[in-house]
């Protein structure tokens, strides 16, 4: 297993020094100077030389890769060009918002998902196997703002039963009441993801031989599904949860939108607004070390329920 | 009797069988067929919304603003006055355009992708399929946002961006099937004739994987669709006044505290939309997928 773990972590070292030189690259390409994008069209040619000195873009190209890197691992990301603060500072305190909704959606999706997909597979054919497909392909069609404002509607302007701007937490229940409907619809759509993938890797399991054994030993239904079957059902599924992230982040970020909720999502749609680019620059580098970080996660939980993955 | 030449007629010509096959797979979960008038009717309505539409557009009458629907307008009117059963049926027009170009761009060149590392294998598919890998870690919204962002809200920049995030999944689609036909004889066969490389791929391994690809384009569309959506209402979509369902979601959200309808008719269009395309792809799936023939 160590050998397995060493060799994802290069992988992952390696995947987070290509997407640095993909950002960094990506910043550069476009169209037109940043400088003179940022101070508009009207900006005199001294303004702009110094702001293009200020962001180092008058160095060369090779000069300004190496002091990307380095500042990089530093933790040095530059300076937000519109609060003027350091760009990390300025995520990570909005950073535990983005990562408590989308761990409360990660549980939440699985803890609902997994039960229906190994109910709708041991039901196969039949009216819960209908209903749950139905259901989660209706699921995965919500582009996850129409979701999010569907849940606004009904539940905080109809019901009333939650605010309309969830920002207050300093009570648990302002807490509970501020990331309950976020949560909801990040998890709901999770869900309806994590259904199918259950519902076919149990269909594959159910059909294993020892699957037939446990049965002709007498061992009762509920300990063939839940534990027999499922234990080995949910390593696809592990995988898919991992996968997921990333869509689940970037569905996080029209959630946090919708629902006014600071976090990730809100910060780097203002700095697109503001062409905030080293701004962006450092958001990019943010997302891509939470998709690295998971990936490891997902590796290490994939040989925790997969025992022979420590043998190879 | 000994099959000989006259027996061909017996066959459908070519044409007419791969008409039959995809006849035969939407029959196989009926529900296909009810993704493919969904998204048939919506087509119609796009390609006609000149003279469906009651109204134009993008015309401003700002003393019949924010009218309930079903009194004098079908969906009632937006904060300047414009018709939004009008502004839906154009709007349709940008999400098809969008999401046609986008997937069938991303189809293209993630097949080629795809099929190139399939075939030549080696280091080259290493090197190829982590960065599509890479590519397809990083949250495909956040990539596509940055990148209108950076080149600029216009449709075509977006249909580049919406296409970018596609193409690895189309490149691992092609991928692991071209692997497993370029095992088989008339590969062999193909080769020993003398054929180019070029020849195997586009004449022989194209044709056996295309059904695949082709099934995860319509899920694909419908993805394609849902991300334009997704970024005309962060304001990344086509510039207003152009209708576009993200942006009408975007504009109705600002009065959803008195005139909600104005955000659940382009929601509900986009929804109708993708679900149609979901239950088209996903039921054409199940008929094509090997693992699970002969299941129903």
């Amino acid at each position: 297993m160590g050998a397995f773990l060493i060799k994802r972590l290069l992988f992952s070292l390696v995947t987070l020094f290509a997407v640095l030189t993909l950002v960094f690259a990506v910043v550069r390409i476009v169209p037109g100077d940043p400088a003179q994008v940022i101070l508009g069209d009207q900006a005199d040619a001294t303004a702009i030389a110094a702001l293009r000195g200020r962001l180092g873009l008058d160095r060369p190209m090779l000069d300004q890769y190496f002091g990307f890197l380095a500042g990089a691992v530093k933790g040095d990301w530059g300076v937000s060009l519109v609060t003027g603060r350091p760009v990390i500072r300025e995520i990570v305190d909005v950073l535990p918002w983005t990562l408590e909704l989308t761990f409360v959606s990660m549980i939440l999706g699985t803890a609902i998902g997994v039960p229906l997909g190994v109910w709708a597979a041991v039901n196969r054919n039949r009216m819960p196997d209908y209903v749950t497909r139905i259901a989660s392909l209706i699921g995965l069609s919500f582009p996850p703002f129409v979701s999010a404002i569907l849940l606004l509607i009904g539940f905080s302007l109809m019901l009333r039963w939650f605010p309309v701007i969830s920002g207050n937490r300093s009570t648990p229940w302002m807490w509970f009441q501020s990331i309950t409907l976020p949560a909801l619809n990040l998890g709901l759509i999770m869900a309806a993801y994590i259904t199918r993938v259950t519902r076919s890797a149990m269909l594959e399991v159910m059909q294993e031989d020892y699957v037939r054994t446990a049965r002709a030993k007498g061992v009762p239904w509920p300990v063939i599904v839940w534990r027999h079957a499922l234990r080995n059902a949910l390593i696809p599924v592990v995988t898919v949860v991992g996968l997921y992230l990333g869509i689940l982040i970037g569905n996080s970020v029209l959630t946090e939108i919708v629902f006014n909720r600071p976090g990730l999502g809100k910060l780097i749609i203002g700095a697109l607004n503001q062409r905030d680019y080293m701004m962006l620059q450092g958001m990019m580098v943010i997302y891509t070390l939470i998709v690295v970080v998971v990936n490891v996660l997902t590796d290490l939980a994939y040989a925790f329920v997969d025992p022979r993955v420590k043998l190879s | 009797m000994s099959t000989s030449i006259h027996d061909a007629p017996q066959l459908a010509p070519p044409r007419l069988r791969w008409l039959k096959t995809t006849i035969a797979a939407f029959n196989a979960n009926k529900t296909s067929w009810l993704g493919l008038v969904i998204f048939f009717i919506v087509l119609l309505m796009a390609v006609f919304a000149p003279w469906l539409a009651p109204h134009d557009p993008v015309e401003q009458d700002v003393l019949s603003k924010l009218q309930a629907p079903f009194d004098n307008y079908y969906l009632g009117t937006d904060y300047y006055g414009r018709d939004i059963y009008s502004r839906l049926l154009y709007g349709a027009r940008i999400s098809l355009v969008i999401g046609v170009a986008s997937t069938v761009i991303a189809l293209v060149l993630g097949s080629v992708i795809g099929i190139l590392a399939g075939w030549y294998g080696g280091r080259f598919d290493i090197i190829v399929m982590q960065t599509m890998d890479m590519l397809l870690a990083f949250p495909s919204l956040i990539l596509g946002l940055i990148l209108v962002a950076m080149l600029g809200p216009s449709m075509t920049n977006i249909i580049i961006a919406i296409a970018l995030t596609s193409i690895p999944s189309f490149a691992r689609i092609a991928r692991a099937p071209t692997i497993a036909v370029k095992e088989r004889e008339f590969i062999d066969a193909g080769r020993a004739l003398g054929f180019s490389d070029v020849r195997l791929m586009g004449g022989h391994i194209l044709p056996n994987i295309f059904p695949e690809i082709l099934v995860m384009g319509s899920l694909w569309l419908a993805n394609a669709i849902r991300t334009e959506a997704s970024l005309a209402f962060i304001g990344l979509g086509v510039k207003p006044p152009t209708p576009t369902w993200g942006g009408m979601i975007r504009e109705g959200f600002e009065n959803i505290l008195d005139s909600y309808w104005l955000v659940l008719a382009p929601s509900i269009a986009i929804l109708i939309v993708v679900f149609g395309l979901n239950i088209l792809g996903d039921g054409l799936r199940d008929a094509i997928d090997p693992k699970l023939k002969g299941e129903r």
